[in-house]
């Protein structure tokens, strides 16, 4: 099991190293800045943290050792566009980084606010937008989702062929790529969104995945919580199943994928999207173990009572192995489980506002 | 030669002590720092080379108006005030 996992909040960076059958949090890194993503690369070790500064814009940097020590990176950029500058894009927030295939090695990609997927092939230290996406037309019909610009939240390399992306876009529905990010088509046929006219619920240019997760043993199962339900698809993303009636909600924002067992995945849920706090102020991690066809509410451990906690799209994370998880909210509790969900155990109640958590 | 400085805050994220630069405008003035200091220059401006929006930039006292060309004269002895907003953090 993963013996260590990263905490990107609100004002910093912590580590929480395994200890006997206790978890220990390191010294904070970028203490007092928001740290909007980060990511270990197993493939050489790498750990690289996106900050958003609020004045300052957003950085990239990357730690060799652990994070003992940080290099600035070059952050994604839009390129410098030749007419109208005063509307021309930047990178507001880097929202989501992600490795590259096995036999990529120093492939990465970013997901930026406002709707921009950035690639490296040098561990970060260029990046360069993939105009092949931002160039599409149906892009300008997307729609700001949490944040007032639209944004690239999910990006998933298929583990059989990592030409093979999928993206979930928030208002922006899931594209998918079969070739490295050169063509794109729009995915996504079933999700329904009940934010748009009648009409237009089923136009997959619209719809807002919230998250997207896939087994990586069967990379063609993608759980999608939706922001207006949750979904499963068992074609990659192609086409999706909804999931009615499921308690004690089936609003919220996160999602992890069983690394092994396609039919296993949790959510956090939260009662609807204009309250967004958890049902009854009980906070429960939903896990399904046969595909979606039940959902089990998982309590032990956590807030039973006059909770209002709200877990993140980036927020809930499951190890290698299925077993331990990881989850923080924006009121800064974190929570851990070596059970596969069916206990948790809460590390801290004093946390900044967390934005993800992630096994390394 | 005008003379530019930096708010406290961004030092901490890099070293950008008082400089003098040359330039008959914000923008000229701007891209002879960032000549001499290159990382410093999207921290204070965004992709496309405007002035971040919580970022103010004043000549002698008074906040400058193009925040997109950065156009505004600068004279020789003027003196150029990079802050942070209060707005953004």
């Amino acid at each position: 099991m993963a013996d260590v996992f990263y905490v990107a909040s609100r004002k910093g960076l912590f580590t929480y190293k395994r200890n006997g059958k206790d978890w220990k949090a390191g010294a904070p890194a970028f203490l007092g800045e928001p740290v909007s993503a980060v990511l270990k690369d197993k493939r050489d070790g790498a750990l690289y943290a996106a900050l958003n500064l609020g004045h300052f814009g957003a950085k990239l940097h990357r730690s060799d050792d652990d994070g003992a020590t940080w290099k600035e990176l070059a952050a994604p950029a839009f390129p410098k566009a030749s007419k109208d500058p005063e509307n021309a894009p930047s990178v507001d927030m880097i929202w989501t980084l992600e490795t590259g295939g096995r036999d990529e090695p120093g492939v990465l990609y970013a997901g930026v606010i406002p709707g921009g997927l950035f690639r490296s092939e040098d561990r970060g230290e260029s990046w360069k937008l993939n105009d092949p996406l931002w160039n599409r037309e149906e892009r300008k019909g997307w729609f700001g989702g949490g944040y007032d610009k639209p944004g690239i939240h999910s990006i998933l390399v298929d583990p059989r062929d990592s030409a093979k992306l999928t993206l979930g876009v928030s208002s922006g529905g899931v594209w998918k790529s079969d070739d490295r990010g050169a063509t794109w088509r729009l995915c996504g046929k079933g999700l329904r969104s009940d934010y748009t006219p009648p009409d237009q619920s089923e136009d997959q240019n619209t719809q807002d995945p919230h998250r997207l997760a896939m087994c990586a043993a069967d990379p063609d199962t993608v759980w999608c919580q939706h922001h207006n339900g949750i979904f499963l698809s068992r074609d990659g993303g192609e086409t999706f199943t909804e999931f009615r009636d499921v308690k004690p909600a089936v609003f919220g924002f996160a999602v992890a994928a069983h690394p092994a067992n396609p039919d296993t995945a949790w959510l956090v849920p939260g009662v609807k999207d204009e309250r967004r706090v958890p049902v009854d102020g009980k906070l429960v991690v939903n896990r399904t173990r046969d595909g979606g066809k039940s959902f089990a509410p998982q309590a032990k451990g956590l807030p039973g009572e006059a909770c209002y906690d709200l877990v993140y799209r980036h927020a809930l994370d499951v190890d290698e192995t299925g077993a331990r998880l990881a989850m923080g909210s924006t009121t800064g509790n974190l929570w851990a489980s070596d059970d596969g969900g069916d206990s948790w155990r809460q590390l801290s109640a004093h946390l900044p506002p967390i934005a993800q958590v992630a096994f390394g | 030669m005008p003379r530019v400085s930096f708010t406290d805050n961004l030092q901490k994220h890099l070293p950008c002590p008082p400089v003098t630069a040359p330039g008959g405008t914000v923008r000229a003035v701007m891209d002879a720092v960032f000549e001499e200091n290159a990382p410093l220059r999207s921290y204070i401006l965004d992709d496309q080379d405007r002035l971040r929006k919580h970022v103010n930039i004043f000549i002698n006292d008074v906040a400058i108006s193009d925040r997109v060309r950065l156009s505004d004269p600068v004279a020789e002895n003027d003196r150029v005030f990079v802050f942070q907003a209060l707005s953004g953090g």
